[in-house]
C-alpha cells in the first residue's frame, strides 16, 4: 500500500478519500474492496517516517481535513521503488509441497493431488475467461493471470510426467 | 437431458498390441460442450475417432442418439457420419480447386438436400463465421483461421447432431485460436450445438462445460467448469495494494 499512495501523490496533494477514490477508479473491477481505515494507517506511518506531510485545511463547522502531499524523502523514495526491476513470480507452491511431501508419506496419491489441483486451475481459469472487464488496464491484469495459469497447468503436465506415479 | 453419445467399456488395440484405449465409458447430453485433454498418446484422437466412426472399437459399445453403431458396416457407417456428425481437424482439409461456398456446400449436396436449401444454410453460416465476402475465392488463398472457419461452415452445413474437433486451434496463431474457439462457443450457446473437442489448450478446454482428462486410454478425471461471477476476478487476481 505504501508505494501505490506515494505514486498516487506524485500527481498532487490529495486527502485520504480522494486517494482511495484514485485506486477504486484505476483497479476498481481487479481489486477487492479498499478498507478506508488502511489507508489512514498506511498515510500516518508514511507521515511518521517523513515521506508524507499534511496541511490541516479548516471545513465549516466539520474537523479539519488533512491534506497529504509528498516530502523529498518521499519522492526519492519513490523513485527508488519505481527504479528497481520487481523480482520475478513467486515459486512458492504450496501445492508443490503437499505433491512432494504427501507423496514421500505416502499417503496420498500424486496422480489424484494433480487432478484435483488441474480442476482447481481450470475453474480459475474458466472464471477469468468468463469476466468482462470494461477498461484496458483490468483487461490487461486479467489477461496475465490467466497466463500464469496457463503456466501453472502446464507445469502440472510437468510433475505428472516426471513424478505421477 | 438425453445423452447424444454414450460408450461403454470402450477399447482399442492397435496392431503390435498398442492398447490405445482401455475401457472407455463417457456420456455426452444434447448441448453440452465437452473438452478430452491428456498427453500425447493418452488417446484421445483414438476416442474420437471411435466416437465419429473414423476407426472401430476392438470390443465395446457406442451410441450415437440412443442407437448402437460400433457393428454397422461402413456403408451405414457413412450415412450416420455425414447426417450426424460433424468433424473439425487440426489441419482444414479443403479443396484447393473449389471455392469456399462449393467446399461448403458439398456434404449438403451429397446428403441430398436441395441445392437451394444448401446455398441458404451455406450463405447464413459463412455469413455468421464472419467469412461471407471469401465465399467465391478459392480457400487457399485465405490466413488459418479463415480456413478453420470455413472447415467448421462445412462441418455444420448439416447440422449434426455432434460435432467432433481435434485440435481444432491447434496449427493457428493464438489471435486465430481464439476467434476460432469464440465461433464454436457461440454455436453452441446459441445454437445449442454438442461439441466434444480434443485440446492440448487449457485455455480452450477452460471454454468447456466439462473437462475429460485421458491418462494410458482411459479417463483420468473429469471436471465440470461453472461459470464466472463478477466476484471472481478480485479473488482470482489476489491483487494487493
Ligand atoms: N494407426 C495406429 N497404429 C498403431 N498405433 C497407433 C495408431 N494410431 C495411434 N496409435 C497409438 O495409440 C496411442 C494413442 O494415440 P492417439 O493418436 O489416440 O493419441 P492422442 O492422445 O491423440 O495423442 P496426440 O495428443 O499426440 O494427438 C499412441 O500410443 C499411438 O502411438
Ligand atoms: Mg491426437
Amino acid at each position: 500500500m505504501r508505494f501505490p499512495l506515494l505514486a498516487l501523490l506524485a500527481e498532487g496533494p490529495a486527502h485520504g478519500y480522494e486517494l482511495k477514490q484514485a485506486i477504486e477508479q484505476r483497479f476498481g473491477s481487479v481489486l477487492p474492496p479498499l478498507n478506508t481505515g488502511q489507508i489512514y494507517t498506511t498515510l500516518s506511518r508514511l507521515e511518521r517516517d517523513g515521506l508524507v506531510d499534511d496541511d490541516a485545511v479548516a471545513q465549516n463547522g466539520r474537523p479539519n481535513k488533512r491534506v497529504y502531499r509528498l516530502t523529498d524523502a518521499g519522492r526519492m523514495e519513490l523513485r527508488g521503488w519505481v527504479a528497481d526491476a520487481t523480482p520475478a513470480a513467486r515459486m512458492k507452491d504450496d501445492f508443490f509441497m503437499k505433491l512432494v511431501l504427501a507423496r514421500a508419506a505416502g499417503i496420498a496419491d500424486p496422480l489424484e493431488l494433480i487432478d484435483r489441483q488441474r480442476a482447481a486451475y481450470l475453474q480459475a481459469l474458466r472464471e477469468l475467461d468468463d469476466v468482462t472487464v470494461a477498461d484496458e488496464v483490468s483487461a490487461l491484469l486479467v489477461e496475465g493471470a490467466a497466463l500464469h495459469l496457463e503456466a501453472d497447468l502446464k507445469w502440472l503436465d510437468l510433475c505428472e510426467q516426471r513424478m505421477g506415479s | 437431458m438425453e445423452p447424444v453419445i454414450v460408450t461403454r467399456g470402450l477399447t482399442r488395440e492397435y496392431e503390435g498390441g498398442v492398447r490405445a484405449l482401455r475401457g472407455v465409458d463417457v456420456s455426452v447430453d444434447e448441448g453440452e460442450f465437452v473438452a478430452v485433454t491428456g498427453p500425447s498418446g493418452c488417446g484421445k484422437s483414438t476416442l474420437l475417432n471411435l466416437l465419429g466412426g473414423l476407426d472401430r472399437p476392438t470390443s465395446g459399445e457406442v451410441e450415437i442418439g440412443g442407437r448402437r453403431v460400433e457393428a454397422l458396416s461402413e456403408a451405414r457407417w457413412a450415412h450416420v457420419r455425414r447426417d450426424e456428425i460433424g468433424f473439425v481437424f487440426q489441419f482444414f482439409n479443403l479443396i484447393g480447386n473449389l471455392s469456399v461456398a462449393d467446399n461448403v456446400e458439398l456434404p449438403g449436396l451429397l446428403a441430398g438436400l436441395s441445392p437451394r436449401e444448401v446455398r441458404a444454410r451455406r450463405a447464413e453460416l459463412l455469413e455468421s463465421l464472419g467469412i461471407g465476402e471469401f465465399a467465391d475465392q478459392s480457400p487457399t488463398r485465405l490466413s488459418g483461421g479463415q480456413q478453420q472457419r470455413v472447415a467448421i461452415a462445412r462441418a455444420l452445413i448439416n447440422r449434426p447432431r455432434v460435432l467432433l474437433a481435434d485440435e481444432p486451434t491447434g496449427a493457428l496463431d493464438s489471435a486465430s485460436a481464439r476467434e476460432v474457439m469464440a465461433l464454436l462457443r457461440e454455436a453452441h450457446d446459441e445454437r445449442g450445438q454438442t461439441i466434444v473437442l480434443v485440446t492440448h489448450d487449457a485455455r480452450v478446454a477452460a471454454r468447456a462445460d466439462r473437462v475429460l482428462a485421458m491418462r494410458d486410454g482411459a479417463v483420468a478425471s473429469e471436471t465440470r467448469l461453472e461459470r464466472g461471477d463478477k466476484t471472481a476476478v478480485a479473488r482470482l487476481m489476489q491483487l494487493e495494494v
